[in-house]
């Protein structure tokens, strides 16, 4: 701090720049393009690069706002946050705007976690310029770095939310017709009248069974927006047949009813294989459907007891 | 697709004493007239040939 003393700096200027520099770096790691494309223009990164450096000059400035002490200062954090939700309403506006015309729809329950995690990745910025900033003004420049570091790691590796990789295994599929009725090995999938399209989806679809690993996974799979998300991650990475004038080939995933498990369908562009198990792999665990009904069994356990002693009505 | 708003948008068929009421109907005059109807159909109307039995196919927009 002394070797800044002859520029004549405000006092707490090293504390808000480190934390600044740290919220606004780990705003550009979590904004890495991926399989996804979203967002994939320049206007969209930089209207995100702002609203990240906006919170992580917030989160940084509130370290000397209670040290001076000038705790009033702290509540612009509340503000923060209003805006921030604002944030979600928007990109749940243009994503939604934009699922019409979209051939293979992401889904709701897609779009409501994409916008979710834009609205929680402010926040994950405000915390990490609070907590260096707060580590500059303890420790020095060494504390902030270490702890600027840590605050990265966590966002990347804990933020990162599940696969279906993760809880499902993915197993390559056989296409089939039973009369008109398409199938995905025993999976009803839907109904193709025109012996051309059966034709030509038995020789150019793909399709791979996913299988869940436990009841928790049977659960998450069974939401159907979980499996439009499926669906809409094959097409993007292996791309689609599909056209207004041919809904027949459009991607589709059901299950089978009694096992759980759920066969996905495509007509890609590119036939292969490894990709589209890839790209059921590394779909998205949604968080509107990941559920864990297994883990309720202790609280089903706990009313049945009481239903023993009469405690509680049948 | 999750939005039930599926429609029969038409109906194609040989068998003419088999099919009446809402949807329009074309009657064809054998199974060769029924699939090139119904590709015309499903091309022009964006929606999706599906076989009812045979010699019936209805022509379904989904969501």
């Amino acid at each position: 701090m002394n070797v800044l003393g002859w520029l004549n700096l405000p006092e707490y200027i090293m504390v808000i720049l480190a934390g600044v520099l740290a919220g606004a770096i780990s705003r550009v790691l979590l904004l890495r393009i991926d399989y996804r494309q979203y967002p994939g223009y320049p206007h969209g990164y930089l209207a995100h690069l702002s609203l990240g450096f906006i919170a992580s000059a917030l989160g940084a400035v509130a370290v000397p706002a209670i040290l001076e002490p000038d705790y009033t200062a702290a509540t612009f954090l509340a503000l923060a946050a209003q805006q921030f939700r604002e944030i979600r309403n928007i990109e749940r506006k243009t994503l939604e705007s934009l699922e019409s015309t979209e051939l293979v729809k992401r889904g709701l329950d897609y779009i409501e976690g994409i916008a979710r995690t834009f609205e929680a990745r402010n926040y994950l910025v405000m915390g990490t310029a609070f907590a260096t900033s707060l580590a500059t003004q303890l420790g020095g420049l060494s504390a902030a770095i270490i702890t600027a570091l840590a605050a990265l790691f966590v966002c990347r590796h804990f933020m990162s939310g599940e696969l279906i990789g993760n809880i499902c295994d993915v197993v390559p599929a056989e296409l089939s017709f039973d009369g008109p009725l398409l199938m995905v090995d025993e999976i009803g999938i839907m109904n193709i009248g025109l012996a051309s399209m059966r034709e030509k989806i038995v020789a150019e679809g793909l399709a791979v069974k996913i299988i869940p690993r436990d009841g928790n996974a049977r659960a998450t799979i069974h939401d159907i927006g979980q499996r439009n998300a499926l669906a809409f991650t094959a097409a993007v990475i292996l791309g689609t047949k599909k056209d207004v004038d041919i809904p027949e080939f459009t991607p589709m995933a059901r299950k089978n009813p009694d096992t759980g498990d759920v066969g996905l369908y495509i007509l890609p562009v590119e036939k292969d294989m490894e990709r589209l198990i890839a790209a059921a792999r590394l779909t998205p665990v949604l968080e509107s459907a990941r559920s864990k009904p297994l883990t309720a069994g202790s609280v089903v356990k706990a009313v049945r007891k009481k239903q023993a002693k009469g405690g509680l009505k049948k | 697709m999750n939005q039930n708003t599926d429609s029969i948008q038409a109906v194609v068929t040989v068998n003419k004493d088999k099919v009446s009421g809402g949807a329009p109907i074309f009657f064809a005059r054998n199974e060769n007239e029924l699939v090139s109807v119904s590709v015309s159909l499903s091309k022009i109307l964006d929606s999706t040939v599906h076989e009812l039995e045979r010699g019936t196919y209805i022509l379904v927009r989904h969501g």
